[in-house]
């Protein structure tokens, strides 16, 4: 397990390295950093002065290597729009986006298994067919729009949602109610896809034959061997989630990570761009170990 | 006589399709929709382009279903008065050739390294699986932002952007799918007749994955069609005069209270396609395979 | 007389299938006391083991649907009982052992909570159904039971995981236990002693047995009664014996005269010049020695049988010589050439010359092309073999060859039997006008009329063809009829080597007397004096 950890970090380390290398040139590539800070009435000598302070008048392997070697100090620098050290804007974002992304996962989780092992359950029956049609539906439907049309209907309609902020339970349901959608629907497709191979399996017919009751056969021994393909889903979504649900977050103005990038990118704050793609990368690196965590601990044929 | 020279030729695939679409009527409702907008795409532009482009402000945001101002303005008018249908209809073709163009490049530049990583040796194989990894582990959404945002967004870039990342999906299945077919015996067989690697690759093992990757084509498409909507959302894809739906949407939330028409049908339009193309892929999965094909044909002569 | 404990009476079931509705058991009546086997010998499709998934309940309805009969059990028809009466029932008073115990022992939970699964599920107590577990464990021979509770199905040898099927079969002493091929998927020593294990156990619980099977020889072994079925219809019900002896109906007939191993054995002329020959082949993984020191000779037009259990190394050997393996030493001369030592180029002028049948023609045949393609693939290969325009005149001869309608060249594999598939792999094998085939284990999938008609037919181009074989089985009588040499194998080693008469008339190497002894007669008498030859043995 160890060795297959550390394979799994030097290969996620690989990649933040070229995300690194990526994010500093091609800050340097959109153009002179004072051109782009400074407005655009500021004299000669403040861009002087601006150029002297960051040090970007050395020689751009030199700037680099400074910025590299702040980056291993876990030193991001200041968010220039702002005014404040860049990780810690970014971690007050990101803990909202986990808050948001944890919180919807779990539901979706939940739902989405229930839902469909019980359309497995009996195929081509009432429940399954609504539940396929409402979960291709979940899964067609741009998260945008829903967020929208939710908008007009129950903050404009009826009023009775707020339509952004994270001030109390309230301004919590509508962007959680999104979000949910298009994970629950893609995850009841394979739930019940799974589970309607697991339920045509031999084990489940030894069970049949031992004289097990329905509830169990369903969800003890069928679902944990048709856990493992969901398994996968889940954490692609989740690790959709943890990107920080961009468009989502704009239009609930919710204070996450996605948010903070977008804007940050508009604004070339790139210090807060670079310690929100380590930070996010860093939380997916875990996540995914996690899931494969979750694997060994469902399937005792998995060793790594 | 012996009946020695009678083998027939091969049945018509064509007339086999055509029935097991017939056989399933949702899935032949979906490729009806989509051949519609597909010739929306063709022709839209030359048909309706002058009208979607024309300015009426007596009409400024018409609401729909006013049967006096003749038929394209069913669906109501734009904050400039130009009749949402035509709009609608026009935007079809800048929708559909950025997610086409996007699902073809990453599809075909997906499977050809997929197909490579699955037959070469280990170290190809892990050099390609490295790449993967590393485009895997930008986020996508924030990955198009910066390319779009340094290369100026238009649609070639836009196309570019997305299907670049989306090569992992198809990397990753037909590699997989390879390194399970080439163990099957049928592969082995073709071996002991002499067969060079060229033909087992693309005779015996990418017929068998190709029905995978088209239905996740299939799937991916309405995936692609997503993103690229959130980003002309977000105003960092196509950029007016041009038009998509995504983008039609993003021009009608400033609208929200007053006239949600403007927002709500080219949302419609993409949640119709996506449903269709779910839809479709949904029933090619069962119509590409000749072990569950039986399915739809047994259902066709029921009901015929 | 007191009631039979089990009666199942006129019971018909049907499928709805994409061919229409399948009768797949038609009025099927039989019954069975305690302490009593009874046998339902049958091919693949004769109905057998849907007769007894309606004693468990275990049809899928729809698309089954049982339209007549009864099966009345202690007294009470199982048909009329409610579905959780009939699970009451299951697992506690009938009982089942399947198949294929890898797939149905469920992979991620331990033996152990399967077996005490079985009692709780009927109410016992956790604490006093690990202890009786743990004895179940110990009674089939698993050994280090304590040990094995918590380890999982993949842990243990095919043998093994059919003890414990076993074990959690009679957990709560079943008054009938129904299984179901129990020994198929297992090597011929592990059958017997399976068989042996079963037989032990029914004489200690005193319950019913009903053994489902495809195998004269199991039957002759284990079974008191039997009830011989044929495409949904009993055709003959009686004692084991009796049946074997005077066969009233012709079906009986004709599935006892298929029953290999009887035949005239060949008798090979001695010496002619070899066109392959093999010295000191070896193949090894890491540590492991899959194949070492194999050597051996074969004349054109002979056949060779390489006999072993599973593990043995035999179809590695084969896999080395088309270099579907590498190998990691000694040499095969194929007429003077060395087919270990050549590189690809060289190897693909050869390639024609030696063919290879699979054992399971369902994945040995791409699932996407029709016969026509399968059958021609060899001629687009090999462009020199055959212009294009006879190709369709010599598919059609090679199909007729086979035994199969040339009309029949544009369906897909999946359309036909299994025995018709193996024939299209045959015919794929012979368009390359191959000098050597290698049937690895090329019947075992087949039933024992159809693998009869397939040995028929490639014995049949052996003698017309001049084609020489390399027959690898783990069946000893299947090669009894068809070989002229035959060479033991075990753990990757010759153990022994000669003519068909030597290895079965006089063998001399303890390990082949041994397989010889497990493997099962279909003569009931014969496989008596056997078992009591064999018991006499475990004893002294």
């Amino acid at each position: 397990m160890m060795s297959f950890i550390r394979k799994r970090a030097f290969a996620s380390l690989i990649s933040l390295i070229l995300l690194v290398v990526a994010v500093f040139f091609l800050s340097r590539l959109t153009g002179d950093p004072a051109a782009l800070y400074l407005p655009s009435e500021a004299s000669e000598e403040m861009r002087r002065q601006f150029r002297e302070i960051h040090g970007l008048n050395d020689p751009i392997l030199v700037q680099f290597g400074r910025y590299v070697w702040d980056l291993l100090h876990l030193d991001f620098g200041d968010s220039v729009r702002r005014a404040r050290p860049a990780f810690e804007v970014v971690s007050e974002a990101f803990l909202w986006t986990l808050q948001l992304a944890v919180i919807t996962m779990t539901l979706v989780t939940a739902a989405a298994i229930v839902v469909g092992s019980l359309a497995a359950f009996r195929v081509g029956g009432f429940f399954d067919r609504i539940a396929s049609l409402t979960s291709l539906i979940g899964a067609s439907a741009p998260d945008f729009w829903v967020a929208i049309v939710a908008i007009v209907v129950f903050s404009v309609g009826l009023g009775w949602l707020p339509t952004s902020g994270t001030g109390s339970v309230w301004h919590w349901i509508l962007p959680i109610g999104v979000l949910f959608i298009r994970p629950f629907g893609l995850i009841v497709q394979v739930v019940r896809g799974s589970m309607i191979n697991a339920l045509s399996s031999a084990y489940v017919k030894t069970a049949r034959a031992k004289g097990v009751r329905t509830r169990p056969i369903i969800f003890v021994h069928a679902l944990r061997n048709a856990m493992l393909p969901v398994i996968t889903v889940i954490g692609d979504q989740a690790a959709a989630l943890l990107n920080g649900a961009v468009v989502i977050e704009t239009i609930f103005g919710f204070p996450g990570v996605g948010k903070l990038m977008i804007d940050s990118i508009l604004q070339r704050d790139f210090n807060v761009v670079l310690a929100a793609i380590m930070i996010t990368a860093i939380a997916i690196f875990i996540m995914n170990l996690l899931i494969d965590l979750a694997y060994a601990l469902l399937d005792p044929r998995i060793r790594y | 006589m012996t009946s020695i020279d009678i083998i027939p030729d091969e049945p018509k695939p064509l007339v086999r399709f055509a029935r097991m679409l017939w056989a399933d009527k949702f899935a032949l409702a979906a490729v009806l929709f989509l051949t519609l907008v597909l010739v929306l795409a063709v022709i839209g532009p030359t048909w309706l382009g002058e009208v979607a482009q024309k300015q009426n402000l007596r009409g400024r945001n018409a609401p729909p279903f006013e049967w006096e101002r003749g038929w394209l303005w069913i669906l109501g008018a734009d904050a400039l008065g130009r009749p949402l249908l035509a709009r609608i209809v026009v935007a079809t073709q800048n929708t559909m050739m950025v997610a086409g163009g996007a699902v073809f490049f990453s599809a075909l530049i997906g499977t050809v390294l997929g197909l490579v990583a699955g037959y070469a040796g280990p170290r190809t194989g892990q050099a390609i699986m490295r790449l993967a990894d590393v485009i895997m582990s930008f986020p996508s959404l924030l990955l198009a932002v910066v390319v779009l945002y340094i290369l100026g967004p238009s649609i070639l870039n836009l196309v570019i952007v997305l299907a670049i990342t989306r090569i992992p999906v198809y990397l990753r299945t037909a590699r997989a799918e390879v390194l399970e077919v080439r163990e099957r015996m049928f592969v082995q067989a073709a071996r002991v007749m002499g067969a060079s690697p060229r033909r087992i690759v693309f005779r015996h093992i990418l017929p068998v994955v190709l029905p995978t990757l088209m239905t996740i084509a299939t799937l991916d498409f309405a995936f692609v069609m997503l993103a690229e909507s959130s980003l002309s959302f977000l105003g960092i894809g196509i950029q007016p005069p041009e038009i998509t739906w995504g983008l039609m949407i993003s021009q009608g939330r400033q609208y929200l209270t007053t006239a949600w028409w403007l927002s709500f049908w080219p949302g419609l339009a993409i949640i119709l396609t996506t449903l269709s193309l779910n839809l479709l892929s949904g029933w090619m999965r069962i119509a590409l395979d000749p072990t569950q094909r039986w399915r739809l044909e047994m259902r066709g002569r029921r009901n015929g | 007389m007191a009631e039979p404990m089990l009666q199942v009476k006129n019971l018909s079931v049907e499928f709805h299938t994409a061919a229409g509705t399948v009768r797949a058991v038609k009025n099927v009546s039989f019954d069975l006391d305690r302490g009593e086997t009874l046998a339902i010998l049958g091919e693949s499709g004769s109905g057998k083991s849907v007769s007894s998934s309606a004693i468990m309940d275990l049809i899928d309805m729809p698309p089954g649907r049982i339209t007549s009969g009864q099966i009345i059990f202690e007294g009470r028809d199982l048909l009329k009982l409610s579905a959780s009466e009939r699970r009451k029932v299951n697992g506690h008073k009938i009982a089942m052992i399947f198949q294929d115990p890898l797939s149905h022992l469920n992979p991620v939970y331990t033996v152990g909570w399967q077996i005490v699964e079985t009692m709780t599920a009927h109410g016992m107590s956790r604490p006093q159904a690990r202890a009786e577990a743990l004895r179940l464990l110990g009674r089939v021979g698993i050994p280090d039971p304590e040990g094995s509770m918590g380890k999982y199905p993949h842990q243990f040898s095919g043998g093994q995981r059919q003890r414990l099927m076993i074990a959690m079969a009679l957990a709560l002493k079943p008054d009938l236990l129904i299984a179901d091929e129990p020994t198929t998927a297992l090597d011929v020593t592990v059958q017997a002693e399976v068989l042996a294990l079963l037989e032990e156990l029914q004489q200690e619980t005193g319950m019913g047995v009903l053994i489902i099977t495809h195998d004269l020889g199991v039957v002759a072994e284990i079974a008191d009664r039997v009830v011989v079925m044929n495409a949904g219809e009993v055709v003959e019900t009686g004692d084991t014996r009796q049946v074997y002896r005077n066969p009233a109906h012709p079906y009986t007939r004709k599935l006892i005269g298929a029953a290999p191993g009887k035949g005239a054995m060949h008798d090979p002329l001695p010496s002619a010049e070899p066109v392959l020959s093999v010295r000191g082949a070896r193949k090894v993984y890491g540590d492991f020695a899959a194949v070492e020191d194999v050597s051996f000779d074969l004349m054109a037009g002979e056949t060779l049988a390489i006999v072993g259990e599973s593990g043995s190394g035999k179809s590695t050997v084969a896999k080395m010589l088309l270099r579907l393996e590498e190998p990691t030493g000694g040499q095969a001369l194929w007429k003077g050439q060395d087919l270990f030592a050549m590189p690809e180029r060289q190897l693909f002028a050869l390639r024609r010359d030696l063919q290879m049948v699979f054992q399971d023609p369902t994945q040995s045949l791409n699932p996407r092309m029709t016969v026509w393609q399968l059958i021609t693939e060899g001629w687009v290969i090999h462009p020199g073999i055959l212009p294009r325009s006879k190709w369709k005149a010599r598919a059609a001869e090679l199909l007729h060859q086979v035994g199969l309608k040339p009309e029949m060249a544009g369906r897909y594999p999946h359309q036909f039997s299994g025995g018709q598939r193996q024939r299209i792999a045959i015919a794929r094998a012979l368009a390359l006008e191959p000098e050597l085939i290698i049937c690895d284990e090329a019947v075992s999938a087949l039933d024992v009329s159809v693998q009869a008609q397939v040995i028929e037919l490639l014995d049949g181009l052996r003698k017309s063809l001049g084609i020489a074989f390399i027959f690898i089985a783990h069946d000893l009588p299947v090669v009894r009829d068809f070989a002229d040499h035959v060479m033991v194998m075990r753990k990757g080693r010759v153990v022994e080597a000669g003519t068909v008469r030597q290895i079965f008339d006089n063998p001399r190497q303890p390990y082949t007397q041994a397989l010889l002894a497990a493997g099962l007669d279909p003569d009931p008498d014969v496989q008596a004096e056997r078992r009591a030859a064999r018991l006499a043995m475990a004893a002294g």
